[in-house]
């Protein structure tokens, strides 16, 4: 008897400090990034574009430019992956070959981000002839986040109950009527999350936008998805590993990366604000 | 006394799979009276009572054969569109499922996929639904709250206000009150005998007294089977199968 709480105990204490580690690391990783980018935040930096070889000024265009590149890639996986979950979900006959899809989509969110760029590259800056642009950093990150958005999408229509398309086609709906009434609304919140998560995903991305459209430096900002653009992943990227002077850019490099997280907490903060009013009008 | 058939089945076959769920199930339930199918668990009461409405269509895997007659009219014949049947043959289920919309939202569904426009006729219809299901005095005054937050027995009635909304000819009600209370189950029997009036209303249910409750005729299921189908008296008094005398006093299910 002793024994075996003693061994409960071990067990909980163990799955406990597992825990502790995973948040104080979090922590300290945001501390760290706070502490030494907070110093170089002002309305400057916010609102400038760099200057002097980027040791002065701001970073302001790569702000907007990720902002961009961020609505394009939404604008193309969000409903791609919508569609594509309520065909796999509600229509497709399960079997063999929905089991073949799903695995292919799951094995291409394990591809890594860079092949997703070199693929960008191919197909849209040379093929389809977009060149170095918004609209191809966009179509690339929105090729790489359309697994999130599908997989989640899925989920989020698994969740409804069967019980209201089956009283929906009880009631002389048809398939499509009774998804868009009565599944499709309970199933937004879900989709909507997993979205935005996998744009936050997107949005932090260096790789696949390098070669389709993130530029170096440019003074303006982008005017058409046709332009290119700059973006706080890459121009971290830049301002850590490329520059001319690294130590003398490092709080620059520092501040571009608290900035990123921000954008990219706020991306998540609301999807989980999303989540929880859904969640509540649900319940009840 | 003769009866004019309503609904009917012919040679009735169903599989799960290579499972086969129903046998040859010939069973022909009078218009204006009510049907009761009782029989222990898993005999294929609700695989049945679904074939009738076409709701089995949508489960993956399964296979029909025979025919399903409303008014002489097979049901399963490929001209016939599924979405007029379902709208012709109502249906309520064994879990009351409201949608997680307004009490007035939920009756006036099936009047709005079906093309209903004029908002006056609407509100009519909705009102004339809530008094036939017995559940008008309780909501009149919240029908723009959530259907979530009425009681299990409410909830109940608003499926069946939401499925007389669309002026179907034969109900269908699968085990209604097997989640819900006494009290609200005697209110849904008093309504069932009641809809009789103007509806072809079948039921299945595992509670023998509420079948000899509300029926005038009783069909006694068993694994698939229709062992017998007779007066609902008279499958109560004088069952001619040993088979349904055991199972009506208890003797097994």
């Amino acid at each position: 008897m002793r024994k075996k709480k003693i061994t409960e105990f071990i067990g909980f204490f163990i799955l406990r400090v597992c825990v502790y580690i995973v948040f104080a690391i979090i922590l300290l990783f945001i501390y760290d990034i706070g502490k030494k980018g907070a110093g170089v935040i002002s309305w400057e930096f916010l609102t400038q574009p760099p200057r002097r070889g980027m040791t002065e000024g701001g970073i302001f265009p790569a702000i907007v430019g990720t902002f961009f590149v961020t609505i394009a890639t939404a604008i193309f996986s969000a409903p791609l992956g919508m569609f594509a979950a309520i065909y796999l979900n509600e229509y497709a006959k399960q079997g063999r070959f929905t089991r073949i899809i799903r695995l292919a989509i799951r094995n291409l969110s394990g591809v890594p981000s860079i092949v997703y760029g070199l693929f960008g590259v191919i197909l849209f800056v040379n093929v389809m002839k977009f060149g170095t642009s918004i609209l191809s950093a966009g179509l690339t990150l929105g090729l790489m986040t359309l697994p999130w958005t599908i997989t989640a999408s899925e989920e989020a229509l698994k969740t409804v109950p069967n019980s209201y398309r089956e009283g929906a086609l009880a009631l002389g709906a048809t398939k499509w009527q009774a998804i868009r009434t009565n599944v499709l609304p309970y199933a937004t919140p879900g989709i909507l999350t997993g979205t935005i998560l996998g744009l936050a995903r997107a949005a932090g991305e260096t790789a696949p936008i390098m070669f389709t459209g993130a530029a170096f430096y440019l003074p303006y900002l982008p005017r058409s998805p046709f332009d290119q653009f700059m973006a706080l992943p890459y121009h971290l990227y830049v301002l850590a590993t490329q520059h001319h002077s690294i130590e003398l850019v490092r709080p620059f490099a520092y501040g571009t990366a608290l900035v990123l997280l921000l954008f990219v907490i706020l991306m998540n903060i609301s999807a989980i604000i999303i989540r929880y009013r859904i969640r509540k009008k649900y319940k009840q | 006394m003769r009866f004019e058939v309503k609904i009917e089945t012919r040679n009735l076959n169903f599989y799960y799979g290579s499972k086969q769920a129903l046998k040859n199930i010939n069973i022909a339930c009078p218009k204006n009276q009510v049907t009761a199918i009782i029989g222990p668990s898993g005999c294929g009461k609700s695989t049945f009572i679904r074939t009738l409405n076409r709701m089995n269509d949508v489960i993956p895997g399964t296979k029909i054969e025979g025919e399903v007659l409303l008014d002489g009219e097979n049901i399963y014949s490929p001209k016939v569109d599924v979405v007029e049947i379902r709208r012709r043959v109502g249906m309520v289920f064994q879990k009351p499922n409201p949608f997680p919309k307004s009490i007035f939202e939920n009756v006036a569904y099936g009047l709005k996929i079906n093309g209903m426009k004029d908002r006056r006729k609407i509100e009519e219809i909705v009102e004339e639904s809530l008094k036939k299901a017995a559940l008008w005095d309780e909501v009149k005054d919240r029908l723009k709250d959530n259907a979530l937050t009425l009681s299990g027995g409410q909830q109940q009635r608003l499926c069946i206000a939401r499925a007389l909304a669309i002026e179907p000819e034969v109900v269908l009600f699968d085990e209604p009150c097997s989640a819900i209370d006494p009290i609200a189950t005697a209110k849904i029997e008093d309504l069932i005998r009641e809809l009789k009036k103007n509806y072809t209303v079948i039921i299945v249910t595992h509670n023998m007294q509420q079948a000899a409750r509300v029926s005038d005729w009783t069909a006694f299921m068993m694994l698939g089977e229709i062992i017998e189908f007779d007066r609902t008296e008279k499958i109560f008094t004088n069952p001619s199968n040993k088979l349904t005398e055991d199972y009506i006093t208890g003797r097994f299910g």
